[in-house]
């Protein structure tokens, strides 16, 4: 019990990687009021549409698997800011009301 | 990132070494510290974040960085192989806990009843001077017999052990304390031990009494209300 999790989402990204996939990660760097899961909760994804891991309760994976996409494409990273200030972000609705900050990065 | 980087993470890892991976969120630089060519300012930020065990982004004069703290998981001993250790010991594994289980006897501690966790079968006293329990460590006492609990009770209240539970009504537990007492530990030392252990969730199956202990162990690391009240 400690920051990290039982799942170990780095390491299933580099194994994704070493079978020749194409792979992004995305990590919770900020969290304000009630997040679902703290900084440091992670997230790997694939070109192919495969997931690991977690970064909410669900509720922003989608928007985050899709900046994945372009991270992978253009090996640029990112840096998703998911609050109520944030007009994405009521669209794709932080049920929780909370607000979180994602890096997302490639796997070179 | 890269494989090499994960694959430093790993062996630290498995190496049970503090490690923080730092991230530049404009670019995406990245090192692993400690690493004594780190900037004075990221260094001590590493290890605040270490210390606080805090993953966390930290704004610096080249811009802000995120702290990624890889700390090795907590330890729980377990003193005393008993059934109640068998519905404990997985139920902990799965909330990321380092277990060891400690019982002299053994067909207590049998491979065969503890798979895939770390046994010792020396006494207590000299497994927990073997395993020097520190701030990232708790220890939980079932046997139920002072000539195992005590001795493991004692080491546990010299060391820095986060967490100290010890299994018996509350009957047991005041005789428990008059002999710790007789061995030198004062009323502050003895109020560190959580007896009867485990939060008050009227617990009866061995699986629920590991509930209501992992659950007190939970609460008096992240600090919950409950768990003061509880102590209180």
């Amino acid at each position: 019990m400690n920051t990290s999790e039982t799942e170990d989402v780095l390491a299933v990204a580099a194994a994704w990687r070493a079978a020749g996939e194409q792979v992004a990660i995305a990590t919770v760097t900020e969290t304000w009021g009630s997040s679902p899961r703290p900084a440091g909760s992670q997230m790997a994804i694939t070109a192919s549409g495969r997931m690991a891991g977690s970064v909410s309760g669900g509720c922003i994976e989608g928007a985050v698997a899709e900046a994945a996409q372009e991270t992978i494409r253009t090996g640029r990273p990112q840096l998703l800011d998911f609050g109520v200030s944030n007009e994405r972000a009521w669209e794709v609705g932080l049920a929780c009301g909370g607000k979180v900050k994602v890096f997302v990065e490639k796997l070179s | 990132m890269t494989p090499e980087l994960i694959a430093a993470i790993e062996r630290a890892k498995a190496e049970k070494r503090p490690m923080v991976l730092a991230t530049r969120l404009a670019d995406g630089t990245q090192l692993l510290l400690p690493d004594p060519a780190a900037a004075p300012a990221l260094a001590e930020a590493a290890r605040a974040a270490l210390r606080d065990d805090e993953s966390r982004t930290v704004h610096l004069p080249d811009g802000d960085w995120f702290l990624h703290v890889y700390n090795p998981p907590v330890r729980l001993v377990v003193v005393g192989a008993v059934h109640i250790a068998q519905a404990l010991v997985p139920m902990a594994a799965l909330l990321g806990l380092d277990v060891i289980v400690v019982d002299p006897r053994r067909a207590f501690a049998s491979e065969e009843r503890f798979p895939n966790v770390k046994v010792m079968q020396e006494w207590p006293d000299e497994a927990l001077d073997a395993i020097k329990p520190d701030s990232r460590t708790a220890v939980v006492t079932l046997t139920h017999d002072p000539k195992l609990d005590d001795p493991a009770l004692d080491r546990a209240l010299k060391s820095e052990a986060f967490y100290i539970g010890a299994l018996g009504s509350k009957k047991t537990h005041a005789a428990r304390l008059k002999r710790l007492r007789a061995l030198g530990h004062d009323e502050a030392a003895l109020a560190r031990i959580h007896g009867p252990v485990g939060l008050a969730i009227e617990a009866v199956t061995t699986p629920e009494i590991a509930l209501a202990i992992l659950a007190e162990l939970v609460a008096v690391r992240r600090g919950a209300l409950l768990a003061e009240r509880a102590a209180a």
